[in-house]
């Protein structure tokens, strides 16, 4: 099962050419560019009393109602420091958009198809499985992240 | 009557479609004759002629039918290749379009085809089909296929007698070469005419409602944003403008919710032909009723009870209406009465679904739940019928002896009521053993804008949907424990004599609380019949909120109904009621229930009058009936003197004693200064006043006063809903009680007067007003509490509602003249209100009639009557009469 639908992804991510990229800690993401909706500075929330712990609040995106996923917590990573502010990445998903929070944000980037990689095997679970591949970029590696397993809180050990 | 609206709208609908259709078959066919071998052109026009003729068959258009009913096969042919395209064929169709746009005129202007009968055309139609009508056309079709044919046309006029045979070949031909000439003869009466229904409906997508409707919602946040905006600046222009954006966005949002509207109608359209199977399956006989079809629902909604709705009926028919031998049997008809009632209420859709079957047995379903595990068997002695009816709709109530293989298809009444609950709806099912069943479904109108509170705990903001709401209280920080009491740790709040459960929100949500607030709000909510109070830090306003749905992740929260945004920009979650009640325990308990049925039922006694609204204390709304208020004063507080050890002041040549109504109602805490000027309301009683000082006089309303609850707070009498929010009602007679110069001894010479009325409400007020007067009042609700009444004590009048239970005013005097010591008693019967008053009538059930809230005429009518039983006590009375 497993297997069969990375393959599926496989092939996406090796025709795709652009990526939207941010930092969650050390960790360097990049999502489909096209997947993108928006970037936003830290906006005010609402937090969701009793929601999964993942789920930082609800922001008003020009009155769609927005559901924040903080990153780091998503990837098990400990809190960002205090003064630090995330910034919002808004993605569409199959349930519509939804903001991740990540620490900061990077370039929009080219890659080469030629550099793909599954992602390692010995990669920490939660990290494993919310990403679809590797660019082996320059200098750093490209964690190309699934958002639709992102948002999926149910099947993912979210909390 | 009802099935003949159902079926006029049917038509209607049937008309614009139609010609919508025929509009455009228009252009196709001369489109047609362009491109004869246009694929998609023929099979468009044979749909469209399909389409009518399908409909006039179901709606029995004989003549029509026929007509299309040729064409199309004509049309078959064409788009089979079995023929090909003539002029004469294109007349013959376009001829068809125009007689079917003349039937549907007449159609439109009388509800029938119209007087002709379009023998001609039929026939020619006829002949072109079969290929056999037109003479100078060999046929070339195999000899067996017009066998066939030919055997098949007679048996199609059946029963109309074909005038014209002989001619029909010839009048064919010339046809040709002038197509267009005869219909144009119809077109200039047809076209106007059948105009009108076409010229006042467009079709528009639901996807572009749909989307209006989300635009008008933003619109409703952004106008919400603007008022809040305008509330911190003091700009008249701006104010100005956003008045008018305001009243511009109401009307708006009425307007679209309005196109969003759809007759319930729809949905019971389909229900004749489901009673009608389930009917002759089961060997029954049931007349349906439809009441209220054109009720009409947001079309989100209309879609939502489609299918509880036929479950319902599916159920009634069931296991509801009895078999005809079975009904005989119980002296009923043997039709059964499927009855379906829609209508609105007080912002909601009431849909009742009623027959007159054998009603649910309550011992056997007791049983069932036992048996299921449901219930204890000691706890199922103990339930009320109610509680015991309402155990059909508890999941895992699997019924096999109840619902019949017909009736129950794998939907069980649990689905139906999380159906209808899903959509903010409450079901409730009532039934008599043999006199049937009925489950009433109470509907919000729309789903995507609804009136909210706005609440906070734990410094977050949450929204409370209004139809939810019942009352507000806030008990000071000091006191709270006095009201605040804990059963096993369960808090409990006693609120007016009955014990209310509480749930603290900070709790349910796992928020902080606010220790150092000064004091406690109580929000207390209605979730399906049961109320509980919602401990939260603040209260805020009420606003019309437009609910968006919260994202997959969060959908698993029970305790969240959606989002929505505020004037500011802050997104706050709409809670819900049901799953916060659940999720904090205070709604399992359903010893609450039986309690809250005779809340209910006190609610639905309904009694318009005037009242005046004051303010004292810690009671943020009093009511008073505004009969029994003579004036509205102000005294400045230095002419307020003391005398006799209390407060009184000089008015009108007289002194007027004072009763501080805080210092009455709240007689255990201190007593608060008088306000300078004090704001009095004078009570007059013939040669006695007296003043009741309050903090400040509120308003004066007219209203249909919704009585919630009895209560036993010395001073109060009950409270009510006036003007959708909360008033308690003073007990004027436990207030100013023995404050009367001379004391009780009234003009009415202690005359005891038995009042009976149901509501124990009114009864009280009546009392309060006759009291006020010197009787002596003894009370009653019903027939049997009357006699009881009368039994026990001397009574010299008896003043009884025209509608006292059981069977009114009539009911009661045929009961008293069967004993002769109660013959003298007078009765003065009590209307509802002026325009329900009756005349005494002949040898006289009762002695007069008064309106039970015009104090001074029942007063006065009092005085008559008991004058005439006593007459030596007439000259002192009379002279103090106004």
């Amino acid at each position: 099962m497993a297997t069969e639908t990375t393959s599926i992804r496989t092939g996406m991510a090796q025709t795709s050419g652009q990526y939207s990229t941010f930092f969650v800690a050390d960790l360097f993401f990049g999502v489909d560019v096209v997947r993108v909706q928006e970037v936003l500075r830290f906006q005010q929330m609402t937090r969701v009393p009793k929601a999964p712990e993942v789920i930082e609040g609800l922001i008003n995106l020009r009155g769609q109602i927005v559901m924040a996923i903080d990153m780091r917590r998503r990837l098990g990573l400990p809190p960002r420091s205090g003064d630090q502010d995330p910034m919002n990445i808004v993605v569409r998903t199959e349930d519509g958009a939804v903001s991740l929070l990540v620490d900061e944000i990077g370039d929009v980037l080219d890659v080469d198809a030629a550099t793909w990689e599954r992602p390692p095997e010995n990669l920490d679970r939660a990290t494993r499985e919310i990403i679809c591949g590797v660019y082996k970029m320059k200098d750093q590696l490209l964690l190309v992240l699934d958002a639709e397993r992102t948002v999926d809180l149910v099947a993912g050990n979210a909390a | 009557m009802d099935m003949l609206e159902q079926d006029e709208e049917v038509i209607r609908e049937f008309l614009v479609e139609s010609h919508e259709n025929l509009s455009r078959l228009d252009q196709e066919i001369v489109e047609l004759e362009k491109h004869p071998k246009h694929a998609a052109l023929l099979a468009s026009i044979f749909r469209t002629i399909h389409t009518i003729k399908g409909s006039c068959g179901f709606l029995s258009f004989t003549i029509l039918e026929k007509i299309t009913h040729q064409a199309e096969s004509i049309l078959s042919q064409l788009r089979d290749g079995k023929r090909d395209l003539n002029p004469q064929i294109v007349s013959l169709i376009l001829e068809t379009v125009d007689a079917t746009r003349k039937m549907l005129a007449s159609i439109e202007a009388t509800g029938r085809e119209g007087s002709d009968s379009f023998d001609d055309l039929t026939e020619r139609l006829r002949g072109e089909a079969q290929g056999t009508g037109i003479a100078e056309k060999p046929v070339e079709k195999p000899a067996e296929k017009q066998i066939e044919k030919q055997a098949d046309a007679p048996s199609i006029p059946v029963g109309e007698p074909v005038r014209t045979p002989a001619g029909t070949p010839t009048q064919a031909a010339p046809q040709t070469n002038q197509p267009p000439e005869q219909p144009d003869e119809s077109a200039p009466v047809a076209h106007p005419e059948s105009s009108a229904v076409a010229d006042a409906n467009i079709r528009v997508g639901v996807g572009l409602l749909d989307k209006l409707m989300d635009l008008v919602g933003e619109l409703v946040l952004t106008r919400n944003q603007i008022l809040q905006f305008n509330a911190e600046r003091e700009d008249a222009a701006l104010n100005a403008t956003s008045q008018r954006l305001n009243l511009i966005t109401t009307e708006l949002q009425e307007g679209v919710m309005k196109t969003r509207m759809q007759p319930i109608g729809v949905v019971w359209n389909k229900l004749p032909r489901v009673v009608r199977d389930m009917a002759v399956a089961l060997g029954k006989q049931i007349r349906l009723e439809l009441d209220g079809t054109g009720t009409e629902l947001d079309r989100t909604i209309i879609e939502a009870i489609s299918d509880p709705l036929v479950h319902l009926v599916r159920n009634s028919c069931g296991h509801g209406i009895e078999r005809p031998d079975v009904r005989i049997r119980a002296g009923k008809a043997p039709q059964g009465t499927l009855t379906l009632r829609a209508y609105h209420e007080g912002g909601q859709v009431n849909i009742e679904i009623g027959d007159d079957g054998a009603g649910i047995d309550v011992g056997r379903v007791k049983r069932k739940a036992i048996e299921k595990g449901l219930i204890r068997s000691d706890y199922a002695d103990k339930m009320s019928d109610r509680e015991a009816l309402n155990l059909v709709f508890q999941a895992g109530f699997s019924t096999s002896e109840i619902i019949t293989n017909v009736s129950g298809r794998g939907v069980g009444m649990d689905v139906v009521k999380s159906h209808i609950e899903k959509i903010g709806g409450v079901v409730d099912m009532f039934s008599r053993p043999g006199e049937g069943t009925t489950v009433k479904l109470k509907i919000p109108l729309t789903l995507a804008i609804i009136p909210g509170l706005l609440i906070s705990s734990g410094g977050e903001l949450f929204v409370i949907p209004q139809v939810s709401l019942i009352e507000l209280i806030r008990i000071e920080r000091d006191s709270l424990d006095k009201h605040i009491e804990h059963v096993h740790q369960t808090p409990v709040y006693r609120r007016r004599g009955s014990l209310l459960p509480i749930a603290y929100l900070n709790q349910v949500l796992g928020l902080k609380t606010d220790e150092n607030a000064e004091a406690v709000n109580i929000v207390v909510l209605q979730a399906e019949d049961r109320q509980f109070g919602l401990v939260v830090d603040g209260i805020y306003d009420t606003q019309e909120i437009v609910v968006k749905p919260l994202g997959k992740q969060l959908k698993g929260l029970s305790v969240y109904a959606g989002a929505t945004i505020m004037g500011d920009g802050r997104v706050a979650l709409i809670l819900d009621v049901l799953g916060v009640g659940q999720s904090s325990g205070v709604l399992v308990d359903s010893r609450e229930q039986g309690r809250n049925i005779a809340e209910k039922k006190l609610q639905n006694e309904v009694e318009r009058q005037r009242l005046l609204l004051f303010r004292a204390g810690s009671f943020e709304r009093l009511a008073v009936p505004l009969t029994l208020v003579a004036r509205l004063e102000e005294f400045p507080k230095s002419s307020i003197e003391r005398a006799g050890g209390r407060e009184v002041v000089q008015y009108r040549d007289h002194i007027l004693p004072l009763v501080n109504l805080q210092a009455v109602l709240e007689s255990g805490e201190p007593q608060r200064e008088l306000d300078d000027p004090a704001q009095v309301i004078v009570f007059n009683d013939l040669d006695r006043s007296v003043g009741l000082v309050v903090e400040q006089i509120l308003d004066i309303v007219e209203e249909a006063v919704t009585v919630r609850q009895k209560t036993n707070r010395n001073g109060l009498l009950g409270s009510g809903v006036v003007g959708s929010q909360v008033a308690d009602f003073l007990d004027l007679n436990y207030v100013i009680r023995g404050d009367w110069f001379g004391g009780n001894s009234g003009s009415a010479n202690g005359k005891r007067i038995l009042v009976a009325e149901a509501s124990p409400f009114s009864r009280g007020l009546i009392r309060s007003g006759l009291e006020m007067a010197g009787y002596h009042v003894i009370e009653a609700a019903n027939l049997a509490e009357t006699i009881h009444g009368l039994e026990q004590h001397p009574v010299d009048i008896v003043a009884a509602a025209l509608g006292l239970p059981p069977d009114g005013c009539a009911g009661l005097h045929g009961a008293m003249r069967r004993r002769p010591e109660w013959n003298h008693i007078p009765i003065l019967a009590l209307a509802d209100s002026a325009d329900q008053m009756q005349t005494p009538s002949g040898p006289g059930i009762f002695a007069d009639c008064q309106p039970k809230f015009d104090r001074e005429a029942m007063l006065e009518s009092l005085l008559r009557l008991a004058s005439a039983l006593a007459p030596a006590e007439l000259p002192a009375l009379v002279g103090e009469e106004k």
